[in-house]
């Protein structure tokens, strides 16, 4: 039998204003149990908390039950009072009497009744409670960040800052992402490859980082503190530990026609490559779909040209297990695809391009040596149309963009019209803008300048189409303000795309068992509070994969990511909750049904020999809770069919309890 | 339930912790009255609510059980509240054929931001099964005072 204490709180007057809590510590301190009842203005104060104290000592109390505002405001501080006098923390119930009756009843009398009502559930309720004690796991100080652009990068940097390691996973040959591909960035204008070089290379040099680059994870399993991780390493042919990076195989490549990504097919690799100058990891790489000799046995040139002896066809895809303790979702963003927005003719003329493209013209590194021209015919353009919002907004065509705002695009696009003003000041340059929106620091003045010191012709209005005429664009566009039709013979056309998280972005969560809203970018545990915490717990996030973010918004919260990783690792154990499901073996018949609702793969199953009356042994199957990974929802309980399955802390017997109190 | 000679359904809300028990404390914090006979039990996720409570809920007397949940999609362990409907639509498809009225059973779905929506839901599940009468078919015999 429990020693019950009961312990009713005013809240000053707004529990006592509506109910009368000295009625209601009289009635409980006659229900089953219960050996102590008392009432006191503020429990949660420090006098009230050693009222509670005192009374466990002195009664020898076995369990309380504190009649108060909500749990969600003072559990934990009832919990940690009862600690404080050697019981159990969870041995304590709360009664929620302010939330749950006096702030919404304004009779006393009926306020006082439902409080006696909830007071006698918690009663009943504590009657059944059982100490519990939180299991621990040991923490794996080790991270792993998925996605090396920019946001990774930092993240990754952070955390190795701290001492603990880190592995970048990255699909492609180099880490980098999107920033790699940019040429000024706003609001500075600063050049991105300066800005971002100096980091790479401070991420290939670090101890603490490794780099899995042209890799991808495959599989995760375990939970916080303890994932297990499959990373597959693709075949490059080309051993990674050996090759310079000379590139001398890269200018010898018979095979001189493949689309270069780097540059968004704007101009031709070959078959073996280097993505950019300043790759890390620098190391060559054979694209197996364009190499003869992985197609047909033939050729060899690479091999032979390279003095190091890096080459090797035989190359297999290796799989590599690891264990971490964190992991960090990187994966950033990619714009959409233009296919279905035809009526900017972007698939009719090379002389339509995105942003993305307008960022590699322009660079330096880019296919034109950073001459900005058009495509078609290497021109340089007098007239160039900018259109933004293209798919982002769309609120009337998800089926084509995004309802979404993509964030980035009217900062970019004031950047690019200002930098083609000031370098080709005999250029006229047209926006086509639905709201231009610079908020953030430095932002709208930016935005200003390109209009006003630049003479940007920034247009309220959206173009309705682009035909292809006589070597020229033919834009046919409305300006809202001037309440007009407007028809700009354009040379270059420039479309702000709408980003969208990458395809990868959604196996990998499921994997991950992270939550993503309907976009499939990465749900925050909460949106204010927890902005780069995955509801997921031990999963984080980093840059655009959660949102469309610009650099310094994607860096801020790559760092913030790493301080939560830090956190983490630093701890040498986690503890867990202890409300979490068991089994009762005896019951149990290894049906599987719980295991088939767990969302968390919390259960397995093991072989147990049982003695049986005749004292013979069998072995049954019977279900085991991994109490480290099982967060405690119940949904296995109920879809246990013996009744094996119960749930700690709100177990069968407690709720029923509290159903028969309220019945009463 | 007979209150004073007076009938007054009683109702047992079900909330789960992650978001309408805190829709519910947004209520108390709004102060959006509802009425005194409904009376919560906190459970982790609305996929922890066996159907055995609420024909136990029933047999004790209840004139209406509630569950509340995390709309679909947000539910704290990302699936829980999708069990919920399923379970409890196979339930309720039940319960005439048990002679309560499946009016009688509800599942809602309340965020942690929805203070009012928790209150209005209460006031109108509260009405609908007055409008019914008093639970009579599964109360048992501990019930007759
Ligand atoms: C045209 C344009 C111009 C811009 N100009 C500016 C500017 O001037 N100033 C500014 O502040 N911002 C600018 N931005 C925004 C900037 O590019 C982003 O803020 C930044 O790149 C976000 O970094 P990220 O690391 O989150 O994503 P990304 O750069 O997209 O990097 C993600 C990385 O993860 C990798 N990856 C993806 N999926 C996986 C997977 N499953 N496994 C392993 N690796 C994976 C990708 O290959 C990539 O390397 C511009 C964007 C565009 C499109
Ligand atoms: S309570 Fe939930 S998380 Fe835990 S084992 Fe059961 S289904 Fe899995
Ligand atoms: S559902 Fe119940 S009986 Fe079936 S395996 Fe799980 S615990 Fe055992
Ligand atoms: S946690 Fe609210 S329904 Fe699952």
């Amino acid at each position: 039998m429990q020693r019950i204490g009961v312990f009713v709180c005013w809240c000053g007057s707004n529990i006592a204003g509506t109910v009368d809590v000295q009625a209601v510590s009289d009635a409980l301190a006659h229900e089953p149990g219960v050996v102590h009842s008392a009432n006191y203005q503020y429990m949660c104060s420090q006098a009230g908390q050693n009222l509670i104290k005192e009374a466990i000592e002195e009664h020898k109390l076995t369990g309380i039950v504190v009649c108060s505002c909500s749990p969600r405001m003072h559990e934990a501080t009832f919990r940690k009072t009862a600690a404080a006098a050697g019981l159990n923390p969870y041995m304590v119930e709360i009664a929620n009497i302010r939330e749950q009756c006096s702030w919404v009843h304004k009779d006393m009398a009926t306020g006082t009744e439902k409080a006696i009502i909830l007071g006698k559930a918690a009663v009943a309720k504590v009657n059944l409670n059982a100490p519990l004690t939180p299991g621990e796991s040991p923490v794996t100080k080790r991270a792993l960040v998925i996605g090396g652009g920019i946001a990774g990068i930092q993240t990754a940097l952070d955390i190795a800052d701290a001492g603990f390691p880190v592995d970048i996973v990255e699909t492609k040959p180099t880490i980098g992402g999107k920033m790699a591909q940019l040429d000024k960035t706003f609001p500075t204008l600063d050049c991105a490859a300066c800005i971002l070089t100096p980091k790479m290379v401070d991420v290939a040099q670090n101890e603490n980082i490794r780099i899995f680059s042209y890799s991808e994870v495959t599989d995760i399993k375990g939970f916080v503190g303890n994932f297990d991780v499959t990373i597959k390493k693709r075949a490059r042919y080309v051993k990674e530990d050996i090759c310079t990076g000379c590139g001398l195989c890269t200018e010898k490549c018979p095979m001189k026609n493949v689309p270069n990504e780097f540059n968004l097919g704007m101009d031709n690799r070959r078959a073996i490559y280097i993505p950019f100058a300043q790759a890390v990891p620098k190391v060559a790489t054979i694209d197996p779909e364009h190499c003869n000799m992985l197609k047909n046995g033939k050729c060899g040139v690479c091999a032979k040209v390279c003095a190091a002896g890096a080459i090797d066809y035989k190359q297999q895809d290796e799989y590599i297990s690891e264990k971490y303790g964190a992991i960090v979702a990187a994966t950033g963003f990619n714009p959409i695809s233009m296919d279905k927005f035809d009526e900017y003719a972007y698939s009719q003329s090379k002389d339509v391009i995105t942003s993305l493209e307008f960022e590699r013209l322009t660079n330096a590194a880019g296919p034109s040596s950073g001459h900005l021209v058009c495509p078609s015919d290497g021109r340089h353009p007098h007239t160039i149309v900018f259109v933004q919002c293209v798919g982002s907004r769309c609120a009337s065509c998800s089926e084509k963009g995004k309802e979404y705002c993509s964030k980035i695009c009217c900062m970019y696009t004031a950047k690019h019209a200002m930098l083609t003003r000031d370098k080709y000041p005999d250029t006229e340059v047209y926006v086509f803008y639905i709201d231009v929106r610079t908020p953030g620091k430095n932002f709208d003045e930016f935005y200003r300048r390109a209009a006003e010191e630049y003479g940007v012709k920034y247009i309220k209005g959206m173009v309705g189409k682009v035909s292809p005429e006589n070597g020229k664009l033919h834009v046919q566009a409305s300006d809202l303000l001037a309440d007009k039709q407007l028809h700009i013979e354009a040379d270059l056309v420039v479309l702000a795309a709408a980003i969208e998280p990458d395809k990868s972005a959604r196996p990998l969560a499921t994997m991950l068992t992270a939550s993503m809203d309907t976009n499939d970018f990465f749900t925050e545990a909460h949106p204010k509070l927890r902005p780069v915490e995955s509801p997921t717990a031990g999963v984080f996030l980093s840059g655009a994969c959660q949102g469309p973010k610009d650099i310094p918004e994607t860096v801020s919260q790559a760092g913030a990511a790493a301080a939560k990783v830090i956190g983490l690792l630093a701890k040498d154990k986690l503890t867990g909750n202890p409300c979490v499901a068991n089994s009762n073996e005896l019951m149990c018949n290894g049906c599987s049904s719980c295991e088939r609702v767990c969302p968390y793969g919390a259960i397995t199953y093991v072989d147990k020999e049982f003695r049986m009356p005749d004292r013979t042994t069998k072995v049954r199957r019977v279900a085991s809770v991994n109490e480290a990974v099982c967060q405690g929802c119940g949904a296995c309980t109920v879809a246990c069919p013996s009744g094996a399955m119960d749930l700690k802390g709100f177990a069968t017997k407690q709720i029923i309890a509290e159903v028969d109190a309220i019945c009463k | 339930m007979q209150v004073n000679g007076e009938y007054k359904p009683l109702i047992v809300a079900f909330c789960c912790n992650w978001c309408s028990y805190a829709g519910a404390d947004l209520a108390g914090n709004n102060r959006l009255a509802y009425p005194e006979n409904v009376k919560i039990i906190k459970v982790p996720c609305s996929c922890r609510v066996n159907p055995m409570f609420i024909l136990r809920a029933f047999q004790r007397g209840a004139d209406g059980v509630i569950i509340c949940g995390c709309h679909p999609g947000d539910c704290h362990y990302t699936s829980g509240n999708y069990y919920t409907r399923r379970r409890m639509s196979l339930l309720f498809s039940m319960l005439n054929f048990l002679g309560i009225e499946k009016e009688r059973t509800r599942v809602e779905w309340v965020s942690a931001a929805e203070g009012a929506k928790f209150a209005a839901t209460m006031n109108e599940f509260t009405e609908a099964v007055a409008a019914l009468g008093e639970n009579k078919r599964l109360e048992d015999l501990r019930c007759k005072r």
